[in-house]
């Protein structure tokens, strides 16, 4: 079962394409990466899915229906650019949101309770916005995102602006939601981050959709077929193609398989002295996100 | 709905809970009658203990008379011209005038010598004095016996009737009538520039904290434009109606101070001190009650409430708009023309126009008009308007205000999301004309 589908989606403006004939289909549960290069449409798409604007043609259905304003309050967002009434206190603004997002009153106030707990907060309850650091205004701001229990979050680079505890904080929580069977889409920049977290992925690229699928399954068949070996004792007699380097008294070099099978290799490779290390080299998404822009060149 | 009303709560509370609010609000009506205070105890301190100035008069013609006042006193003598500037110069008096032997058809040569240069009260009470004994002169010199030139002296005012239709009398006063159109019509152009800019100043701050993206994944733009134009709205009645409290109350205490028991309602127009002037100078305090009294005071403080929010409204979702429009409050400044100047029209009609000739084709255009219609109605109001002009004016308001909130919601809706692009009134119209 899908949260959300997206059918021929096509967005102009003006003149510029931002995204052209786009479909992705987002299942339910876990953390869909949504990548691409700045400028490619990533926040096009995104403001069409919380209906800040409407697509010139094409069709998204949340929970198989057509995409509707009352689906608004099962929609957490949290924008790259992001912001918080400077003047208004922590408890007011977080109650205030919820609201927004169609939540009654009392709701409203036992959740933002609940959550100034559980991040550890409470005692700010009362102070305003701009009396608060950068990163304390981050928690409050991934708080207001989430505070309504939306059955979708979409996050736009949730991470800058945390330092490397707060970070890992907030990634804790995205997991937990995940593990409550929330779907989340991560729009992010931060391949390390992708890896670490996405189950499925889709990038776009000026415009275009260029890659979507698991995470497994991509670096899969992007794998270029080639291990990495190490052979026991540093040598200088091994054929110079291999770019030998050593490493801790060790020989490693990485071999193109061609149409030779792992085990046929490592015979030959016995030949040049102990293997101590033998492993596939699968490229990281960085790698593949690299070449993937450079292969795409869309005018 | 629901979420329209949210706003609403948000920016009416966030802002009457501020400390500058609170400030503005109690202050702002203590400095009118304090400064009332002050004038009444000064004058009521002057005449009491008035500290007299002596003027040295030397006529050549030996026919002059200037009755002293409570300020100056003059002295007839026959000294030299020069005798008379070393007395002005020693300080011994105050001032010095000189009458030259002259033609009474056609007198010249009257000079006055001051240590000060004198003020515009004495010149004139000097020029009435010298002028009236010389017309009694010249009258006497024609034959007329100054018995008979006393009894032809008389004063004359005029009172004004008005007859409406059901066949009852008013007293009406014009000076009052104008007053109050001068009051409400430039009080409503000052709340909508005031409150106008706080829309304005909210929108930039959503737009430029980025809060705006959050906002508009809960809300609809329109809804949002809307919640903040009528919150903000809220906040500056509920201003308006502290301050007509407080005013009228704080005026009363004053007056009462001074042994001047007045009604709320005039207190309020004796606030502004020009105003109460011109009351004072033209009319006697008994008249004003009975024109007071004469006024219908129900439908002047319903209309009133009717373009002081008609108006607000009708300009107010176009300070959003320009709010939406610009990244910062220093570029508003390029697109506030639009709404400044059919502003300036009302106003400037109001008083070039309105007040004084409230019947006039160029007032009724200016009072049917909704651009300039909550200023310049008041001006008519206070005269009394045809029902059916107001009617009009009215319905044209409302559509005004239907009109430039769907303009003002198309550019709004567009602006909020554009950062750090150029935009001019060709981007604008764009925006207007697509869906």
């Amino acid at each position: 079962m899908e949260i959300l589908e997206i059918r021929n989606l096509t967005k102009k403006y003006g003149n510029q394409k931002a995204l052209s004939d786009i479909s992705l289909t987002i299942p339910k549960g876990g953390i869909f990466g949504l990548l691409g290069p700045n400028g490619a449409g990533k926040t096009t798409l995104i403001r069409i899915i919380n209906q800040i604007i409407e697509g010139d043609s094409g069709e998204v259905f949340f929970n198989g229906v057509i995409l509707q304003p009352k689906h608004i309050s099962q929609i957490g967002y949290l924008p790259e650019e992001r912001g918080l009434y400077k003047k208004m206190k922590v408890w007011d603004q977080l109650v205030y949101f919820a609201r927004l997002k169609d939540m009654p009153a009392s709701l409203a106030k036992e959740r933002v309770s609940y959550w100034l707990k559980k991040m550890d907060i409470s005692s700010w309850k009362d102070k305003r916005i701009d009396d608060l650091s950068k990163g304390m205004a981050q928690k409050v701001q991934f708080i207001s995102t989430i505070i309504h229990e939306p059955e979708l979050l979409i996050l736009d680079e949730p991470f800058s602006g945390f330092d490397p505890l707060n970070a890992e904080i907030i990634k804790n929580e995205i997991i937990e939601l995940k593990n409550k069977g929330i779907t989340v889409v991560l729009s992010t920049h931060r391949m390390e981050s992708v890896e670490l977290l996405c189950d499925q992925i889709a990038m776009i690229h000026r415009s275009h959709k260029i890659l979507e699928g698991r995470l497994s399954e991509i670096k899969q068949q992007f794998r270029p077929n080639s291990y990495e070996v190490i052979l026991a004792g540093f040598s200088d007699s091994l054929p110079e193609k291999w770019d030998v380097q050593n490493i801790n008294g060790n020989s490693v070099f990485s071999i193109p398989l061609g149409q030779d099978s792992p085990n046929s290799t490592l015979t030959k490779l016995m030949q040049y002295g102990e293997v101590v290390g033998f492993r596939e080299i699968l490229p990281t998404m960085e790698e593949i996100f690299i070449q993937q822009v450079k292969n795409h060149s869309y005018e | 709905m629901n979420k329209i009303w949210l706003v609403i709560q948000r920016e009416y509370l966030s802002r009457v809970q501020k400390k500058s609010f609170l400030l503005a609000t109690l202050l702002t009506p203590l400095i009118f009658p304090s400064i009332m205070g002050i004038f009444l105890w000064i004058s009521i301190g002057e005449s009491e203990n008035p500290s007299l100035q002596i003027i040295e008069v030397v006529d050549e013609n030996n026919i002059f008379f200037i009755e002293s006042s409570d300020q100056y006193a003059f002295s007839f003598s026959k000294i030299s011209t020069d005798e008379g500037k070393q007395m002005v110069n020693n300080g011994d008096r105050f001032g010095f005038l000189y009458i030259p032997k002259i033609d009474l058809r056609n007198p010249s040569g009257i000079t006055y010598y001051g240590e000060k240069n004198p003020s515009m009260n004495l010149i004139s009470l000097l020029e009435s004095a010298l002028k009236r004994r010389i017309e009694e002169q010249r009258l006497f010199e024609s034959g007329i016996s100054p018995e008979a030139i006393n009894a032809y002296r008389t004063k004359v005012s005029i009172q004004a009737i008005t007859l409406d239709n059901s066949g009852e009398e008013k007293i009406t006063d014009a000076t009052v009538n104008y007053a109050i159109g001068f009051l409400a019509g430039i009080m409503i152009y000052m709340f909508i520039f005031i409150y106008g800019n706080q829309i304005m100043q909210g929108v930039i701050e959503e737009k430029s904290s980025r809060i705006i993206e959050i906002l508009v994944s809960s809300i609809k733009p329109f809804q949002l434009m809307l919640g903040k134009i009528i919150g903000i709205g809220a906040v500056g009645l509920t201003q308006f109606l502290i301050w007509v409290v407080l005013i009228g109350g704080i005026s009363s205490i004053v007056m009462g101070y001074f042994g001047l028991h007045m009604p709320q309602q005039q207190a309020l127009e004796l606030a502004n001190p020009e105003i109460g002037q011109m009351i004072e100078t033209q009319s006697n305090l008994k008249n004003i009650l009975q024109v007071i009294n004469g006024i219908d005071f129900v439908q002047l403080t319903l209309t009133f409430i009717f373009y002081f929010l008609g108006g607000y409204l009708l300009y107010g979702a176009f300070f959003a708009a320009v709010g939406a429009a610009v990244d910062a409050p220093s570029e508003a400044q390029q697109f506030m023309l639009p709404i400044t100047i059919p502003l300036l029209v009302g106003y400037l009609g109001l008083f070039v126009f309105v007040l004084n000739d409230p019947n006039s084709n160029v007032s009724f255009w200016l009072s049917i008009i909704p651009f300039t219609s909550p200023i310049a109605m008041m001006g008519r109001v206070s005269y009394g308007v045809p029902i059916f002009d107001l009617l009009l004016s009215m319905s044209l308001l409302i559509l005004g205000f239907f009109f430039s909130t769907w303009v003002a919601g198309k550019v709004y809706r567009i602006g909020i999301l554009m950062h750090g692009s150029k935009v001019n009134y060709k981007t604008l119209w764009r925006w207007i004309i697509t869906n």
